[in-house]
């Protein structure tokens, strides 16, 4: 397999993995963010999986793993359930509309991409490839979590972004804490997930806002 | 270029005849037949400025001569160049068929007595700022523009809204001729030479280039109406007479543009990088903001007044692109962006001159300049109509039109944008190029708009129901215009090529010599990587519509009943029930208007029972005005009535502040030295 | 001469060709969506019988209709001919394939739109009224996205002929392009809205609120209807020739091969449309309409898609340099 190929390839996950962060901004159907997250996740799995195999790290395998168990099924299963059984609104809020949301995405992403490329003209192209696209999936995490009202969109979000982080680390070189990383940030997550579940979510979904009916507004949302 | 040259002579005299029939008019202005002189006077100097820019653009003219005229020891310079020609060729165009239409007027003594002598002092200063080889000519030239096309706003002064129009427009004239003398001020530089050539021969350090670019974008941009300093534009523009509305949008607004040109590409020497970012993001900001504003106007003259915000912005952006690869040292893409940005130029003068005549016979024949009064003038005005249409068209960026070729060049030049080293360059254009496609789809539907709702459907108002066709003077200058744009939209490569000398003049390189192309067609750069045959294109749309009609209408069938509307069903015959131009434009400003305009809507909806009208009340900010205008203005309104109170002090006050003013200035002197 | 004479006749073939197929797309679409409905649906020749059925019938006109009505229908169905003319179908290096790059194809549209548009509003109905200004909103939407789609290509072939961009992609070697698959599902979605298809709008209904070409056309009757139904038949024609010929450019020839080339050229084009025709009935039984002010929302996602085409292919190249 030679060096193109292989670099094709990375190119292809880690480029579908920025089109899941759009689809999420994208998408306001509860479940359908769901499975789009379960995506991104499964697409990072294969993303660290692939590096780790062609560039003979095996200890990445432990991190590809826990990406594809632990975001890819248990969390979005989990998550599923909850929703179900809390009789969560199945609709996404948005605090800023949806084609808003998608030209700051892609005005992050541009911002993103000429920042890593122009500090990093110096490193090798996989590394700066890696870094671009990672560090424009962290920032549409954010965006995320700050667009949205909704708490479990927002662990999304929170979640997409840390998605980011992994694929950043792998695609540095020479970074030896890749596994404890991730796994920090696993746990860090779980607490996140349980800690909003327990705390948040009955009083922000008792309420209903009907001010925004007295109002017409003539926009696209 | 010492010496005399007898090159510019011809320019020269017809600036003369402009200023006899002026000065004539002035004098004479009680006088009927002295009035009805002014026109033909005009159209002739018109026809030999346009002749001889003609023939100097052809024959690469560079000529510059000394008049001993204006400030002592300096001189008036004067300088003919390519650039020049080309210019004056689209004023006196202008000139001559707004001086056609003018002569189809009513001599109504009152507004005529206003008008004729300042028609052909505007058309001088025009001729005379494209003339000038100094400083001290131009900004003298430019200023004399500015007010005889004011007091031309102002001729109806009786009206609140003219009253208001040339207030604004006589601020943000000032406030352009201030920043354009700074640009001067900097080019000129420590030498203090006024003369073209000479700041040429020097130019100034980056900071200065910097100050003198900016100078130069608010000078020449705002007279351009540059978003965001346009606001005077559209009330300017269509409170002035048509033939008036239209020299200004169409003509004047290029000058501006050739000011600007002049310093940027000609005077200010080597670009920097951020010159052209500049110039891209308030190109693709005026191209996409004028065009929604134009979308939610009713009034048909504003409509095209803000267009004209929307066209600036594209040559603009094609302005951008051309120093971007200026920069780079490109100068075969840098000659393509720049002949776009030129070709439109061109085409704009002519077909907003033409829509804005057209629009100047609607407002002749049935009084309105509202849309929501108008529908059906197809049928009433059947030339006029043609005419429009063929100006919408052209404007809409439609092939096989003029507004499409130039259009098409800008978006090649975006296309080899990616050959730009610089990055930021590379995100950039393609969002402008999104925004420019954008803005070509929204004018398509701004002037279906246009169209449909005033030239199509049925009368909505009395007026329009006894509508007549306008006089041969104001056909017979719209089928000019709509046959150039026509010419220029078939043989685009006669324009490209008359633009070479430009391009050579200014960056050393041109396009391809496109006269010489088999069958005619238009390659921007080389053979295989894009072309585009209009002519053909035309002949095959010709041909397959004629022989298709004729082959049903031969051989199959022909047979044709007029019946009331179907309309599912339901037809109402009160033209009430048509769209109107607010609710054409309903969805595109939900969509885009909530954005741009923090558009909303209430809704007011009467409980059951309740005998009132339900009423949707719809409301649009405009950003620009609110932020830059209202505000400052606020601000000095504020700011003099807290100052008021100086006015009526006692004389001991008035003499402490004098002596509290005189310790400060000891004191600074004192902590300076 | 005889050289010349091949290419003329390429040319002359493939007017007449995408003239023959245009209506099939049509037939074979709803045919498709008949049988998973499990309903027996018209034969796949219904529509080229509805347009000989419509061009001899009387045409009726309203009154207040004018000149511009009657004869756009004629221009508007020479503009689509002619657009659809420019593109590859069976053979590249048509005789006249230069005439108009990419960008001259959609603009010849874009004026076809603008005629009907205008002819939506003739007759001063309030049905033509809101067809022609949905679909100008819906044109806005479209074209930024396409304009990104065409410098993708572009960027990836050099040039914007579609006999050039087609040539590059037979010669050049399968490997993974993000971008260029990005920018095909970019184009995909505006081929849909320009279309008029499902979930923009649906060809196939009546309902009055949920029209926006249909309610443009509610006037028109005869043979000016079939003008119309054939300019919208080719439309869709040129957009699939048009994917086709960019994403799927196996077996197009050099029209240079000759006559017996080009039967096997077109054969395969023939099966990559009824392939596409199928493929647009399955995606049309499988969703469902959107509500006008979301086509927004979708078109924006096929101009995100083609964006992040283009910052792909950017990367890539800054990249690898």
């Amino acid at each position: 397999m030679n060096q193109a190929q292989i670099y094709d390839v990375s190119h292809l996950l880690a480029g579908m993995m920025l089109v899941a962060s759009f689809a999420l901004l994208y998408q306001d159907r509860i479940f359908a963010v769901l499975n789009i997250f379960a995506a991104q996740a499964i697409l990072l799995a294969m993303a660290v999986g692939w590096d780790a195999w062609t560039q003979q790290r095996p200890h990445l395998f432990i991190t590809a793993g826990l990406a594809l168990g632990l975001k890819g099924i248990i969390i979005p299963v989990a998550l599923h359930k909850m929703i179900v059984r809390l009789g969560v609104h199945r609709d996404v809020e948005q605090v800023v509309g949806v084609g808003r949301t998608l030209i700051l995405g892609l005005a992050l992403t541009s911002l993103s991409l000429l920042l890593v490329l122009k500090i990093t003209a110096a490193a090798e192209s996989y590394t700066r490839e890696g870094l671009a696209l990672a560090l424009a999936i962290i920032l549409l995490g954010m965006l995320m979590m700050i667009t949205r009202r909704n708490a479990v969109t927002q662990i999304v979000g929170f979640m997409s972004l840390e998605n980011g982080l992994i694929l950043a680390a792998t695609g540095a070189r020479g970074m030896p804490l890749v596994v404890e990383v991730s796994v920090a940030f696993s746990v860090l997550i779980a607490l996140f997930v349980f800690a909003v579940f327990v705390f948040r979510i009955r009083e922000r979904f008792d309420s209903v806002d009907i001010e925004a009916l007295q109002n017409v507004r003539g926009d696209t949302k | 270029m010492t010496g005399v040259d007898f090159s510019a002579a011809p320019q020269l005299a017809a600036i003369l005849l402009y200023a006899a029939a002026a000065g004539f008019a002035a004098v004479f202005h009680r006088h009927r037949v002295a009035l009805a002189a002014v026109y033909p006077v005009c159209i002739a100097a018109a026809a030999v400025a346009s002749f001889a820019d003609l023939a100097a653009l052809i024959a690469d003219t560079n000529a510059g001569f000394r008049l001993p005229l204006g400030l002592p020891s300096i001189g008036l310079h004067v300088k003919l160049d390519a650039l020049s020609a080309f210019f004056g060729l689209i004023v006196n165009i202008g000139v001559l068929t707004s001086a056609i239409y003018g002569m189809g007027l009513d001599r109504d003594r009152d507004l005529s007595a206003r008008i004729e002598p300042f028609f052909p002092a505007f058309a001088a200063a025009m001729n005379l700022v494209l003339l000038a080889g100094d400083a001290f000519g131009f900004l003298f030239s430019w200023e004399l523009m500015s007010l005889t096309s004011w007091v031309l706003v102002v001729s109806r002064h009786w009206d609140a809204d003219s009253r208001h129009a040339g207030h604004v427009y006589l601020v943000m004239a000032a406030i352009g001729t201030v920043s354009l003398l700074f640009a001067f001020g900097g080019l000129a530089g420590a030498t203090g030479n006024y003369a073209f050539d000479a700041i040429r021969a020097t130019p100034p350090g980056p900071l200065v280039s910097g100050l003198v670019l900016a100078g130069a974008i608010v000078g020449a941009g705002s007279k351009a109406g540059i978003v965001p300093l346009h606001a005077w534009l559209p009330l300017a523009h269509p409170a002035a007479p048509s033939h008036v509305s239209a020299l200004m949008s169409g003509v004047m607004t290029k000058v501006a543009i050739y000011g600007l040109v002049r310093i940027v590409f000609d005077l200010l020497g080597e670009p920097a990088l951020w010159w052209s970012m500049i110039v891209l993001v308030l190109g693709g900001a005026s191209a996409l903001l004028g065009v929604l504003y134009a979308l939610m106007q009713h009034d048909l003259k504003r409509l095209l007044a803000f267009h004209t915000v929307e066209n600036i912005g594209i040559i603009f952006i094609g302005l951008g692109l051309a120093l971007a690869f200026q920069t780079n040292h490109m100068e075969p893409f840098a000659a393509l962006a720049l002949t776009a940005a030129l070709f439109h130029v061109f085409n704009h003068s002519l077909f907003k001159s033409l829509l804005f005549l057209g629009a100047g016979a609607v407002l002749h024949a049935t009084g309105q300049r509202d849309m929501e009064e108008m529908g059906g003038l197809i049928h009433r005005m059947p030339m006029t109509a043609l005419a429009f249409l063929i100006g919408c068209v052209a404007i809409s960026a439609l092939p096989p039109l003029n507004g499409f070729v130039s259009e098409w060049l800008t978006f090649q030049a975006i296309l080899h944008s990616p050959d730009l080293p610089q990055l930021g360059l590379k995100f950039l254009i393609p969002s402008v190029g999104a925004v420019l496609a954008l803005s070509a789809a929204l004018a398509a539907a701004c002037f279906v708009k246009a169209y449909g709702v005033s030239f199509l459907g049925r009368p909505r108002s009395e007026a329009v129901r006894h509508a007549h066709e306008v006089n041969r003077f104001a056909l017979t200058s719209m089928f000019v215009l709509a046959g150039l744009c026509v010419f220029a939209g078939l043989f685009p490569g006669v324009v490209i090529d008359l633009l070479a000398p430009v391009n050579l003049a200014l960056l050393g390189d041109r396009m391809p010599v496109q006269t010489s192309m088999p069958w005619l067609s238009v390659v921007p750069t080389v053979e295989g990587r894009s072309s585009y045959n209009s002519l053909l294109l035309f002949l095959f749309i010709v041909v397959s519509a004629s022989l298709s009609g004729f082959a049903i209408h031969r051989s199959v069938s022909r047979a044709l009943r007029r019946a009331p509307a179907w309309d599912c069903g339901f037809p109402d015959p009160s033209p009430e029930t048509q769209y109107t131009a607010s609710s054409f434009a309903q969805p595109i400003r939900r969509v885009y208007g909530t954005i741009a305009f923090g558009a909303s809507e209430d809704v007011d909806m009467p409980a059951p029972g309740d005998q009132r009208p339900a009423r949707l009340t719809v409301s649009l900010h405009d950003y620009a005005w609110e932020m830059l205008y209202a505000a400052p203005a606020r601000a000095v309104l504020s700011l003099s009535e807290r100052l008021n109170v100086l006015q009526f002090l006692t004389i001991r006050r008035y003499l402490m502040l004098m002596f509290s003013a005189l310790i400060v200035l000891l004191l600074i002197a004192a902590v300076w030295f | 001469m005889g050289e010349t004479l091949t290419l003329l006749f390429g040319q002359t073939v493939q007017m007449f060709l995408v003239l023959l197929v245009a209506p099939a797309i049509t037939g074979i679409t709803r045919r498709t969506k008949a049988c998973f409905m499990r309903r027996q649906g018209a034969p796949v020749i219904q529509p080229y019988r509805d347009l000989i059925k419509l061009v001899r019938k009387e045409a009726i006109v309203a009154e207040s209709a004018s000149w511009l009505f009657r004869v756009a229908p004629y221009l508007i169905f020479a503009l689509a001919w002619v657009a659809a003319a420019l593109v590859p179908t069976f053979a590249t290096g048509l005789l006249f394939s230069w005439t108009g790059d990419v960008i001259v194809i959609i603009a010849l549209l874009g004026s076809a739109r603008f005629m009907l548009a205008l002819a939506g509003m003739d007759i001063g109905t309030s049905f033509g009224g809101i067809g022609s200004s949905r679909e100008m909103m819906i044109a806005t939407l479209a074209e930024p996205a396409m304009l990104l789609v065409v410098l993708t290509m572009a960027l990836a072939a050099g040039t914007t002929q579609l006999p050039g961009v087609a040539d590059f992609l037979i010669a050049a070697p399968f490997t993974v392009h993000v971008s260029l698959a990005l920018a095909l599902v970019a184009l995909v979605m505006v081929a849909l809205a320009e279309n008029a298809r499902i979930p923009i709008d649906n060809p196939a209904t009546h309902l009055e609120l949920t029209m926006v070409h249909e309610a443009m056309v509610l006037e028109y009757s005869g043979r000016h209807l079939a003008m119309i139904e054939a300019a919208s038949q080719l439309k869709l024609v040129l957009y699939v020739s048009l994917i086709a010929s960019l994403f799927l450019p196996f077996g197009i020839v050099r029209v240079e091969a000759g006559p017996v080339a080009w039967l096997g050229g077109g054969a395969i084009y023939l099966g990559k449309i009824a392939g596409a025709a199928i493929l647009l009935g399955i995606w049309e039984v499988s969703i469902a309409k959107m509500r006008v002010f979301r086509v927004s929302e979708f078109l924006g996602g096929a101009f995100v898609f083609a964006f992040l085409a283009i910052l792909l292919t950017f990367v890539t190249r800054e990249v690898l340099k």
